[in-house]
């Protein structure tokens, strides 16, 4: 009587449901934050500026002195981040292929040695793949003694296929407190 | 092989029937609607007047996430499925679900999910204050301890939901009777098939969002955690891409059940058929591809503002041919106005607006300025309580003689139909004028000038309330009596559920009905 309704195996089914449950549950985790960060690398979009470009690479680019292009720097302090963190200049005016220099500050205003991580993020979106960083204190986690002041390099090269209409471009660094999550990692290091 | 159902409680834990399963989902539900409802309340109390008058900031917000959670997870999902355990044996003639094991465990797992998820509340730093949405950094950096029992409570619903799909649809594949083709099943079956896939597609992505969330918070993971090198927006993508189904989970299943009511009210066959299957389909394979409509200000390419602009319209034309069909299917018939039927003619016109509301947010410029305001609210709501809530009201009134075997009061079930209607458009209306103006969701507080419209809105919602506490007891009057329901209940109403007696015994089509 039971087989008069069967039309196929029902575990069969179930295994078939289960596996495509797994799948999503994989593709969620596993999948789609690559996938995303792949995407922000490929369009730009969050503004971040991706890796260390080698300095060899960023001189072939040449200079195009026709045209100039702000480049405005921005500091910000992550909730409950207690450095004084700020750029030495608020802008500089460089030329396409045109290496340049500039220095953040950062003072650890609190009795405690500290860890910082800055993350950078970039206006507009369009410009972030033409922005080449040779060197950058955001590659790195930045440890401070209590009191201590540092200075955080950062070099950098616009590209000279960058679009005509960008004139402008404001890099923001965003400061973070990750003391918390090092410590135990760099205790272990010791 | 002729047997009742075993006696105590033991027969509701061991139970392995569908018709009890689904009473207990309805019933679950129905719990799950009335406690979410006095979260509502307390909502509407607190905004009936600008200023902080009953509850503290931090309560209001546990609130508003809490009323979210338990009607998206534990009204609306339950009653569907236990409608679907009640409904989809009987009209494709099978004895019974196709798994009852899991049967019984997916339901008995959910009054402990929400047992667990309920009793944060209680905890030292409150429950979920997020949102029901929970984006991060709000429900991992700044979330109160508790948010670890609603992660874990997330993943029971999860499990459960998933299993209940895949029952629904081994059902559906395996238990049909002989010659009850695809193209013959009621569209209540269609679009619960359709609506178990979405549920097997995006359910496990809920389960991996609140994993990431998870291990972001005990574990050191940084997937959303800008300072690890992480992106909250990330948290947006992956949720929206399992919200978005859900919306349409939560609303197709709706669109079976007044298929199935409006003909028999209207005594035509429902117009459009196969359209309504084929949109059915169509509207759920656009709801994978519309998610970032959510997040039009989260700061998107101008090409994907318009991608998922003009996708999202694309929506319209599906359920728009959804609608016209029930217009025509009721155009000309010999209508008549039943409970369900009120019911089902409020669900097509307040849906629709519901829509509309949706085309206006689709638009990506316009929405910079209605994102996160009362307009947002008022459309919802207008999709889901005249959408899910009415329907489900529909679906009971309509079913309740062929689950007791007794007539229910007509009388107060329009009565409570008319207080049902009258409460939501004097709730959700107003909400609308006050979004366009710029009032913001999930604050306690508002400007004075907004204060007329609140009040209206407040007054409305308890009217609502009150209108279900009727149909509670309509509900419960019908069990214990009333006139006795013929087999047919209705006026030649369509399908195989009325081809077995009233109340349907407990065990229905043990040898497979001839389906022509």
């Amino acid at each position: 009587m039971k087989e008069f309704w069967q039309k196929n195996s029902t575990p069969a089914i179930c295994a078939k449901l289960g596996v495509t449950v797994v799948v999503m549950f994989v593709f969620a985790i596993f999948i789609m934050p690559p996938l995303y960060d792949l995407f922000c690398d490929v369009t730009g979009l969050n503004g971040k500026t991706g890796d260390a470009v080698s300095i060899d690479k960023a001189n072939s680019f040449g200079i195009d002195t026709s045209r100039t292009i702000n480049v405005q720097f921005l500091a910000t302090n992550n909730e409950n981040m207690p450095w004084d963190f700020r750029p030495q200049v608020s802008s500089v005016t460089v030329h396409p292929g045109e290496p340049t220099v500039i220095n953040y500050v950062a003072k650890n205003t609190t009795v405690n040695d500290m860890v910082g991580q800055a993350v950078p993020s970039l206006v507009p979106f369009k410009a972030a793949n033409y922005f080449h960083k040779t060197e950058c204190f955001c590659f790195n986690q930045q440890p401070l003694k209590a009191g201590k002041t540092t200075e955080l390099g950062l070099s950098f090269i616009i590209d000279v296929d960058i679009p005509k209409y960008i004139k402008t471009i404001t890099l923001s660094y965003t400061l973070f407190d990750i003391t918390q999550t090092t410590t135990p990692k760099l205790a272990a290091i010791n | 092989m002729a047997h009742g159902p075993a006696k105590g409680f033991t027969r509701w834990l061991y139970t392995t029937n569908h018709k009890d399963i689904g009473s207990m989902y309805l019933w679950f539900s129905f719990a799950m609607f009335l406690l979410g409802g006095v979260f509502a309340l307390v909502i509407r109390a607190e905004l009936f007047e600008p200023g902080l008058q009953i509850v503290e900031p931090e309560f209001f917000n546990q609130m508003t996430t809490m009323h979210g959670l338990v009607m998206v997870f534990g009204a609306v999902m339950p009653a569907f499925v236990g409608l679907a355990n009640w409904m989809i044996p009987m009209m494709v003639g099978a004895p019974d679900m196709a798994l009852p094991r899991m049967n019984n465990w997916s339901f008995w797992i959910l009054p402990f999910a929400f047992m667990m998820m309920i009793s944060t509340l209680f905890m030292d730093g409150g429950g979920p204050n997020f949102g029901w949405t929970f984006y991060a950094p709000l429900s991992t950096t700044y979330a109160p301890p508790s948010v670890t029992f609603f992660i874990f409570a997330v993943h029971i619903m999860g499990a459960s939901s998933i299993m209940g799909a895949i029952n629904i649809i081994a059902t559906i594949f395996n238990m049909r009777a002989p010659g009850m083709t695809l193209m013959k099943m009621p569209l209540f079956v269609w679009t619960w098939l359709i609506t178990a896939y979405l549920l097997i597609a995006v359910m496990p992505v809920l389960a991996g969002v609140v994993t990431m969330m998870l291990m972001d918070i005990h574990f050191g993971t940084s997937f959303f955690d800008a300072a690890g090198g992480g992106d909250p927006v990330l948290f947006q993508h992956v949720f929206w891409f399992f919200g978005h189904p859900e919306v349409y989970i939560m609303i197709l299943p709706a669109f079976g059940i007044v298929s199935a009511i409006i003909p028999t009210f209207a005594r035509k066959p429902l117009f459009g058929y196969s359209s309504m299957v084929y949109a059915t389909a169509s509207i759920a394979f656009l709801s994978f591809i519309v998610w970032a409509h959510h997040m039009f200000t989260v700061g998107m390419p101008i090409a994907g503002e318009l991608f998922f602009m003009y996708a999202t319209m694309l929506i319209a034309v599906p359920t728009g041919v959804k609608v016209f069909n029930w217009v025509t299917t009721m155009f000309r018939g010999s209508m008549t106005f039943e409970t369900p039927m009120l019911f089902s003619i409020a669900f097509v016109i307040l849906f629709t607006i519901g829509g509309f509301s949706g085309l206006m947010l689709a638009i990506a410029p316009a929405d910079f300025q209605y994102h996160d305001t009362y307009f947002v609210v008022a459309h919802f709501h207008y999709v889901l309580v005249p959408g899910a809530i009415f329907s489900i009201t529909a679906g009971v009134y309509y079913w309740l003689p062929k689950w007791c075997g007794n007539m229910y009061n007509e009388t107060m079930g329009k009565t409570q139909f008319w207080l049902a209607f009258i409460g939501l458009n004097v709730t959700f209306f107003p909400m609308h004028f006050v979004g366009l103006a710029g009032m913001q969701r999930r604050v306690p507080d508002y400007n004075q000038f907004f204060a007329d419209f609140n009040m209206i809105s407040s007054c409305g919602a308890f009217l609502f309330g009150a209108a279900q506490i009727m149909l509670l007891y309509n509900v419960i009057a019908t069990i214990r009596g009333g006139k006795k329901a013929t087999a047919e209940v209705w006026d030649n109403p369509e399908g195989l559920e009325w081809t077995v007696p009233s109340p349907a015994p407990y065990h229905t089509f043990t040898t497979p009905p001839e389906v022509k």
